[in-house]
């Protein structure tokens, strides 16, 4: 009985043992080519970087060449596609600002006030059917708020005011407002609720109202987060694109006057893709500028907010 | 011991959370300048009864209690109050230091700012820390944030945010226990002291914290169907050296919980 | 000394108590305007284009006349474009994902992958429209072709997708793989065999909320050259095409209110693609929860 068991274990073990001498190639090289291929895949990520940044940055060279960047940074005029060309930006920032200004100051006041109510104020069940709720918001695509900004803000705004144009900025930033409201209150509210409940409880006991308590404890606690998120937001306004394509108009306006139309610079990316200038041109060239603007100022808004979210982040226990 | 008059009353004060009944008929008494402990298991609601004296508990969703509170012969529970009107007379101290991410002036400055203190503010934060013999730790680094401070310092600031608004009562709800034994020891000090103006309840899973400070002890203790009911109450002294309770004398002399 | 203090309290409890629910209407009316704008646009939205949306909308190609438009090539190229770019980017993303959270070494190099994922994901994607247009459409010379555009909203969402699933992966506990490991599996078949099948449901909600917002988007697209009319099915991957939101944009743009309608059907269309998404995503994730719960 005893021998019988030993040598059905040493039967067992020889079996392993070959098994693993013949596999150990076969175990082995696998491990280390799987993991050079996963190795690649990771940095697909370095390289679409660099794909982005060296194409913006060596195409709006060959731009620089012809246009110098004192004009493109200075002049008010932004005329590419006339006879009588002009390259400064500043029309279509000051209408990438408005939009992106005005959506905030949509999505700021009502994406603090609805994060309060969710973090603070609402009962467990409201909570559970507003936040999926939001979220649908956030994910509808842009160019169906396009089509609401056009086709249902703007005949609103316009039976308002006579003075307001079927193209403005007003329109694109209400609705570009409501796109990003989601994103500040969701953000705003996980940044609220990470405030440890006995902090609340503190201000409770001294004697604090629900008010006082969220704007003077919980707010203040949570504010490195909320600023992160709204400038998180602003950022992802300033990179938006159908809904000023469609609703805020292609007349690059030196202007803050939300009533006329403005172009952005995303929607004169668009307008000149859409149209048919030949690749190559100075005209055409200059996507690539604006494009690199684009990518410069919303890269630093985005590591700003990413700054502040770890520099000022209270540590709790 | 002479008898002070009463502050806080219960009287046949029930706790349940949704419908599970978590403590049944507390019937018990504190007095005025004196340090009442609430003893007990851990799980034996001894800070859900605390909490019910500062109504802290409507925060919690599912809680609710019959029978009633009486504060200073007023019935805490009553539908006209407004729980923050209570708060505002009962101060409180957490189980662990909690102090606002705010600098350290400002944390006992909040009380006073809220409640529309009109005097002077700067005497009041230095009063009020003087109290809780924090002062010369301090004095020169009240703008830097109060989460600087140790665990103790923490704890002290926190005393002395409740004492800003004036408090008559204070509740310490386990104040000690993520302290290490010296900061336990000031503040043990710090509550004798404190005695001599207000009334403190405290509730403890330490009974030498509580022999050592309080003059009156409370003793909740969990039955078999899990809901707390108050065991004894009486003197301290007498609880501890003389129970008339067969569990009382169990628990104190560490024979469960 | 406390009794003298005590009189130079002013708590004016009744402009308090005024002020709290004051707010608290505000924080609620704010909400609601978020809710109710939803409302809005989908009540709008469905009112223009319910009496568009049939069998022949959806099996028409475009037209000169919006009463006989319809969305077949748009949807043939949404579902070509989006499929393709939805494979590549789960399984980039995915390999990324596990390498990043099961070999990486914790060094500056994987810090630096990290923080560039974070900031891929806030590039606007109109800037990943001129890469795929510079390097799909021109160096790769692929055209302006299916190929090219599933590449550029593969680029797009794939930080979506490693970041869900870095998340669905980080979520499985180590003693799982401590378990595999320490029967003598390899660390490639611990990972195949037992973390993955764990973490698969946070990564197919992670997938699925990549490829509905590759569904949505316009602006890449037009950028990197589809087209805006195009009678035609793709035939194949180095077909020209255009997709569903660039069709509606091309809709919307037009003066013509019965194109305005037939944006607004392919509007209801692309919107139920996309809740269904939502939908299924937010059921796996649920179940995923109760699982770990479990």
């Amino acid at each position: 009985m005893v021998r019988h068991q030993s040598a059905l274990e040493s039967s067992f073990s020889d079996a392993y043992a070959a098994a693993n001498a013949a596999s150990r190639w076969k175990r082995y090289l696998p491990e280390r080519i799987i993991k050079v291929v996963l190795f690649l895949c990771a940095i697909v990520s370095i390289f679409t970087t660099i794909g982005i940044v060296s194409v913006l940055i060596f195409e709006a060279a060959l731009f620089f060449q012809e246009v110098s960047i004192f004009e493109f940074l200075t002049s008010t005029k932004w005329t590419p596609l006339f006879a009588s060309k002009h390259f400064g930006i500043l029309p279509l920032l000051t209408g990438t600002l408005l939009t992106s200004i005005g959506a905030m100051f949509v999505a700021l006041p009502l994406g603090l006030m609805s994060a309060i109510y969710l973090s603070e104020y609402a009962p467990e069940t409201a909570r559970q059917i507003v936040k999926p709720v939001l979220e649908i918001l956030a994910g509808i695509p842009t160019v169906v708020y396009g089509y609401f900004a056009l086709l249902f803000v703007t005949p609103i705004l316009r039976a308002i005011s006579d003075d307001i144009s079927v193209f403005n900025g007003l329109s694109a930033s209400i609705v570009m407002g409501i796109m990003i409201l989601p994103m500040v209150s969701s953000l705003s509210e996980d940044a609220m609720r990470s405030v440890p409940r006995s902090l609340r409880e503190g201000a409770y006991a001294l004697g604090s109202t629900k008010l006082e308590v969220s704007t003077r404890v919980v707010i203040p606690a949570a504010l490195s987060g909320i600023v992160a998120a709204f400038i998180l937001a602003t950022s992802r306004a300033i990179g938006e694109t159908m809904i000023v394509t469609i609703a805020a108009g292609q007349n690059p306006n030196f202007t803050f006057n939300p009533f006329v139309p403005i172009e952005t610079m995303t929607a004169y990316i668009v307008q000149v893709s859409l149209g048919d200038t030949p690749t190559g041109t100075l005209e055409f060239k200059t996507i690539f500028a604006v494009g690199l603007s684009l990518f410069v100022i919303t890269l630093a808004m985005n590591l700003l907010s990413q700054f502040i979210v770890r520099r000022f982040r209270e540590v709790y226990e | 011991m002479a008898r002070n008059p009463s502050i806080i009353e219960t009287k046949q004060l029930n706790v349940f959370y949704g419908t599970t009944r978590v403590i049944s008929d507390v019937d018990m008494d504190v007095e005025t300048h004196r340090i009442t402990a609430i003893i007990g298991p851990s799980g034996s609601g001894k800070s859900t009864l605390l909490r019910c004296f500062n109504r802290m508990n409507d925060l919690i969703p599912s809680f609710h209690m019959t029978g009633s509170v009486l504060f200073g012969g007023q019935d805490l529970y009553d539908a006209s109050v407004d729980p923050t009107e209570i708060r505002y007379q009962i101060g409180m101290v957490f189980q662990r230091p909690n102090p606002f991410p705010k600098s350290i002036f400002d944390n006992v400055a909040f009380g006073p700012r809220v409640n529309g203190f009109k005097g002077d503010l700067n005497g009041l934060v230095e009063d009020s820390i003087r109290r809780a013999a924090l002062w010369d730790e301090v004095k020169d680094r009240l703008r830097e944030s109060a989460l600087s401070l140790s665990g103790g310092q923490q704890q002290r600031l926190c005393i002395a945010r409740a004492l800003a608004v004036q408090p008559q009562i204070i509740l310490m709800d386990e104040p000690c226990s993520a302290l290490d034994p010296i900061s336990t020891q000031s503040i043990e000090e710090l509550m004798r002291e404190l005695s001599n103006e207000y009334s403190i309840v405290i509730v403890t899973h330490n009974m030498q914290q509580a022999a050592r400070v309080s003059d009156y002890t409370a003793f909740l203790n969990p039955g078999e169907d899990k809901i707390s009911e108050l065991i004894e109450f009486g003197e301290t002294r007498q609880i501890f050296t003389n129970p008339t309770d067969e569990r009382t004398e169990a628990y104190i002399t560490g024979r469960f919980g | 000394m406390a009794e003298i203090v005590r009189g130079q309290f002013d708590r004016q409890m009744r402009r308090r108590r005024l002020h709290g629910q004051i707010f608290h209407i505000l924080c609620l009316v704010s909400i609601l305007i978020g809710l109710g704008m939803l409302a809005a646009l989908l009540i709008n939205i469905f009112i223009d284009g319910w009496q568009r949306v049939n069998w022949s909308f959806l099996t028409s190609f475009p037209s000169r006349h919006p009463e006989g438009a319809g969305i077949k090539a748009a949807l043939f190229g949404s579902i070509y474009v989006v499929a393709l770019a939805g494979a590549l980017a789960f399984s980039f993303g995915v390999a990324a994902a596990i390498y990043l959270e099961e070999y990486a070494p914790r060094n500056w190099f994987a810090r630096i992958i990290q923080i560039n994922i974070a900031n891929l994901a806030g590039v606007p994607s109109i800037v990943y429209g001129i890469l795929g247009l510079e390097i799909f459409v021109r160096f790769l010379d692929l055209g302006k072709s299916v190929l090219a555009g599933s590449f550029t909203l593969a680029l797009l969402v794939l930080p979506i997708v490693i970041i869900a699933a870095e998340e669905a992966i980080r979520a499985v506990p180590p003693s799982i793989r401590e378990g595999g490991f320490a029967l003598g599996a390899t660390r490639w078949q611990t990972i195949w065999r037992l973390v993955l099948p764990q973490a698969f449901p946070g990564i197919l909600t992670g997938v699925i909320l990549a490829v509905s917002r590759a569904v949505g988007e316009t602006a890449p697209l037009i950028v990197m050259g589809a087209l805006t009319f195009v009678p035609f099915t793709p035939d194949g991957p180095l077909s020209r095409f255009t997709v569903l939101p660039i069709q509606i944009f091309n809709w919307v743009s037009r003066p013509q209110e019965g194109f305005h309608e037939a944006a607004a059907a392919g509007i209801i269309i692309l919107l139920v693609v996309l809740l269904s998404m939502n939908a299924l995503a937010v059921l796996l994730r649920n179940r995923f929860q109760r699982r770990l719960e479990g």
